[in-house]
């Protein structure tokens, strides 16, 4: 009885982020399309097309090993796992006490690497251009990630998320320096690390551009499915990292009642959809950079980092 | 003015083009009994006219004008793939349109991309089937890391022999066949095929005519503009311009279609002159619409040139050298964009620009950013031209019967498309075209194309083709 409530709730978070990352990424698409006066996509169009490409037969090229049949699980397996481990509307998930934040940085890179791998393993050119562009941002982003975690771990006490969260709730942070350089950096990796403008664009039909659609192009059907799924679950993810450290507001603690509970989920959506408005709003605004920019834009997300890590030691309280 | 065959003054006219003194405009081949003869379109340094003459190909030989001019060697390549003639001293024999598929095909080998040899350069090919929606072509790159070493384009996918449907056909049906050369430049084609026409039957068109064409033209220049404007934008990553540019763009296709009776104002323009004609209400349509369009593209521009992150993809990428667009004989945006100073519209005036003052842009930059500020500049003017010609409007028919002449008689033109200045040529007899040529500006933007993404990165690529906007279907008769 004492185990039976919270791994339901562990299960909900986790059928929660899979069923609300499509609509988020629909969101985000829809919001974008008004954004320019056109009408856009219908709210669901992503699901529909998940449920179109499971419908079909896949197509696998000839040269493809058993690697490329096998990323799109481990993938999408990977992902969903690191989105579970971040809290949502409540902070006392089950799972969170077996994974940090350092966790979900290495599941994401591991999901990653098999993305990578697949990519090259069947030889077209532009899987090779994408993943070398990938590996290039990536190069960056994670150790970027690191940094931040290390500032908002010395601040909080502890990787976990969960003790992450619940203090920043509390309150007693205040504002610091350290925690607001941490929170751009934190938005800069997540815009590299979910391929958002200015860095890759999602939308774009341009082979030569691409950067996470360049290493899917030879997917199709229930392995692509599973990619889009995956893409969509790591979006959903860093909204709700941020969300969690830096704005847990209305999120519920562990033991609430259902009130709360329920609070924490009507907060939680709000928060996705405030985050999808501004990414859109963002993304309007901006044209793509120029490959080699990037990593200026991600080098400047990892100074960032290691600037409020250096200023915690400084002073426990910027 | 029949393009008459006279080797020693080919000689002459070769050496003017290896010397500078005149720019290329068309080279094109036809067969006969004694093998053939390959005619060579210059407009010499100064002059308001083109000289046409034409050599012999006894044995289906004759010499290479590409040895001495670069820009001729697509058009010889072409020119012994469709006619079989075969240009002696061409510094590249390779096919070019010919992709072994044909009856009479001679490229059965496959095709040798030029090497790039050197520590970590690899290639990538690309296309002809593009993850968008475009015309097929196929570009491979030779690339180190994410540099550019060399580009080389492949064309050739979209051969549908339309001189060979044009020939020994009625000069009506032979206009409709050429307005669907290139669906973009759809009256460009049909305003040069017509001018070639009607200089060989030596017909005057009347004024009305005339100004109808004018106002074609220029609708046609500023749809396609405003549609570049904003596909550059849309490449660059910034889709907000791209979205209201298109509702710009479809604004001047719905006035076309509301004043001419066709969005694209295809098969208005026939040789004599045009099919419909301009009522009061539509000019008030035009008179309205046009600057209000021009108000909000202000708008644009100005978001344009504030939007720092999209300026910093267009400036500096995708620079031709001037010298070798001048070499090339690049026209259009992208000569003009590369100091180019030449618009057939000015320089080679025509009804109705002959009464008009035109206004050509000229920059130097010759950069993406250049290409779209001329393309800016262009808009503005096309609108104050729009203007001026619906001021004019003069009251007259707007169609001339074609004269039946039993000769044999040719007439040649040149028009300026959006892309560039448009050639035609043809010769006609008893009613009938007996042998025609247009060349297509892109012929001229491929190579050039090619030179200017040199050392630009990989994913600049489309940035830079957009803004060149070559024809794929134009150059591949």
């Amino acid at each position: 009885m004492g185990l039976s409530l919270p791994l339901g709730l562990q299960f909900l978070q986790m059928f929660l982020v899979l069923a609300a990352a499509p609509l988020l990424t629909g969101f985000v698409r829809l919001a974008k399309a008004r954004l320019q006066r056109r009408a856009g996509p219908p709210l669901l169009q992503v699901y529909r097309d998940l449920a179109k490409l499971i419908a079909k037969d896949a197509v696998v090229a000839t040269e493809a090993s058993w690697l490329f049949r096998v990323a799109p699980y481990l993938i999408f397996a990977v992902t969903w796992i690191a989105a579970s481990l971040v809290p949502t509307f409540e902070t006392g998930l089950l799972f969170s006490r077996s994974g940090d934040l350092i966790v979900i940085a290495a599941l994401l890179g591991s999901a990653r690497f098999f993305q990578m791998l697949a990519a090259l393993d069947v030889g077209t050119p532009f899987g090779g251009l994408g993943a070398s562009r990938e590996a290039m941002f990536a190069s960056l982003a994670e150790p970027a990630m690191l940094m931040i975690v290390f500032a908002v771990a010395l601040v909080a006490g502890s990787s976990q998320l969960t003790v992450i969260s619940t203090f920043m709730h509390s309150g007693s942070t205040g504002l610091r320096l350290s925690m607001g350089l941490a929170l751009v950096a934190l938005v800069m990796v997540a815009i590299v690390e979910t391929g958002r403008l200015p860095v890759d664009n999602p939308a774009t039909h341009l082979e030569l551009t691409m950067v996470h659609e360049a290493m899917v192009l030879e997917y199709s059907a229930r392995h692509l499915a599973l990619i889009d799924l995956a893409h969509a679950l790591k979006l959903l993810l860093y909204v709700s990292l941020i969300a969690c450290i830096f704005v847990p507001l209305g999120i519920a603690s562990s033991g609430d009642r259902p009130g709360p509970l329920l609070f924490g989920v009507a907060a939680y959506f709000g928060k996705l959809a405030l985050a999808a408005v501004l990414l859109a709003i963002f993304e309007t605004t901006i044209a793509k950079m120029r490959v080699f920019r990037v990593p200026n834009f991600v080098g400047a997300a990892l100074m960032l980092g290691l600037l409020g890590t250096l200023l915690l030691f400084l002073s426990a309280t910027l | 003015m029949a393009p008459l065959v006279n080797n020693a003054r080919w000689k002459d006219v070769t050496r003017n083009l290896a010397e500078r003194d005149a720019t290329f405009v068309a080279m094109w081949g036809e067969r006969n009994d004694e093998g053939g003869n390959v005619n060579l379109a210059v407009r010499h340094k100064g002059e308001r006219s083109i000289e046409i003459v034409s050599h012999s190909a006894p044995d289906s030989h004759y010499p290479s004008v590409g040895r001495h001019h670069p820009s001729a060697i697509l058009m010889e390549r072409a020119i012994q793939d469709v006619y079989g003639l075969v240009a002696d001293g061409l510094p590249d024999t390779r096919p070019w349109l010919d992709h072994g598929f044909w009856p009479h095909s001679r490229a059965r080998t496959s095709y040798n991309f030029k090497p790039a040899l050197g520590p970590g350069v690899h290639q990538i090919p690309v296309g002809p089937v593009h993850a968008g929606t475009i015309e097929p072509g196929h570009f491979r790159f030779s690339v180190n890391g994410e540099i550019i070493v060399r580009l080389e384009a492949r064309l050739g996918y979209v051969h549908r022999d339309v001189l060979g449907l044009m020939r020994g056909g009625a000069i009506d049906d032979a206009a409709a066949l050429v307005g669907r050369i290139s669906g973009d430049s759809t009256v460009a084609y049909a305003f040069a095929f017509a001018r070639a026409v009607e200089q060989a039957l030596g017909l005057t068109v009347p004024p009305r005519a005339s100004t109808l064409r004018g106002i074609m033209a220029e609708l046609e220049r500023l749809a396609n503009h405003l549609g570049d404007f904003g596909a550059i934008c849309n490449d660059s990553g910034f889709s907000l311009l791209n979205t209201h540019a298109a509702v710009l763009r479809e604004r001047v296709l719905r006035l076309a279609a509301l004043v001419f009776g066709h969005r694209l104002m295809m098969d208005c323009i026939v040789p004599g002159g045009v099919l419909r004609d301009l009522n009061e209400e539509g000019a008030t349509a035009l008179k309205s619409g046009l600057p209000s369009v021009l108000v909000t593209f202000e708008r644009l521009v100005d978001l344009y040139e504030k939007t720092a992150s999209l300026q910093d993809r267009v400036v500096g990428t995708g620079r031709l050298d001037p010298a070798l667009a001048s070499l090339l004989g690049c026209g259009g945006y992208v000569g003009r964009a590369a100091g180019q100073d030449f618009d057939a519209r000015r320089d080679m005036p025509y009804a109705p620009y002959d009464g008009i003052d035109v206004r050509v842009p000229v920059l130097s930059s010759a950069d993406v950013d250049a290409r779209v500020r001329v393309r800016i500049a262009e808009i503005q003017e096309s609108v104050r031209i729009l203007l001026c010609l619906l001021d004019m409007m003069p009251k007259s028919s707007i169609h001339a019967a074609l004269p039946n002449d039993l000769t044999v008689r040719s007439g040649a033109a040149l028009v300026e498309g959006f892309r560039g200045d448009i050639f035609a040529f043809v010769r006609v007899c008893d009613g009938r075209i007996s042998d025609v040529f247009v060349r297509d500006p892109s012929w001229f933007l491929w190579p050039a194309l090619e030179a200017a993404i040199e050392g630009n990165i990989v994913a600049d690529f489309p940035l830079c083709n957009k803004s060149f906007n070559a024809a794929y279907a134009g150059c591949d008769l």
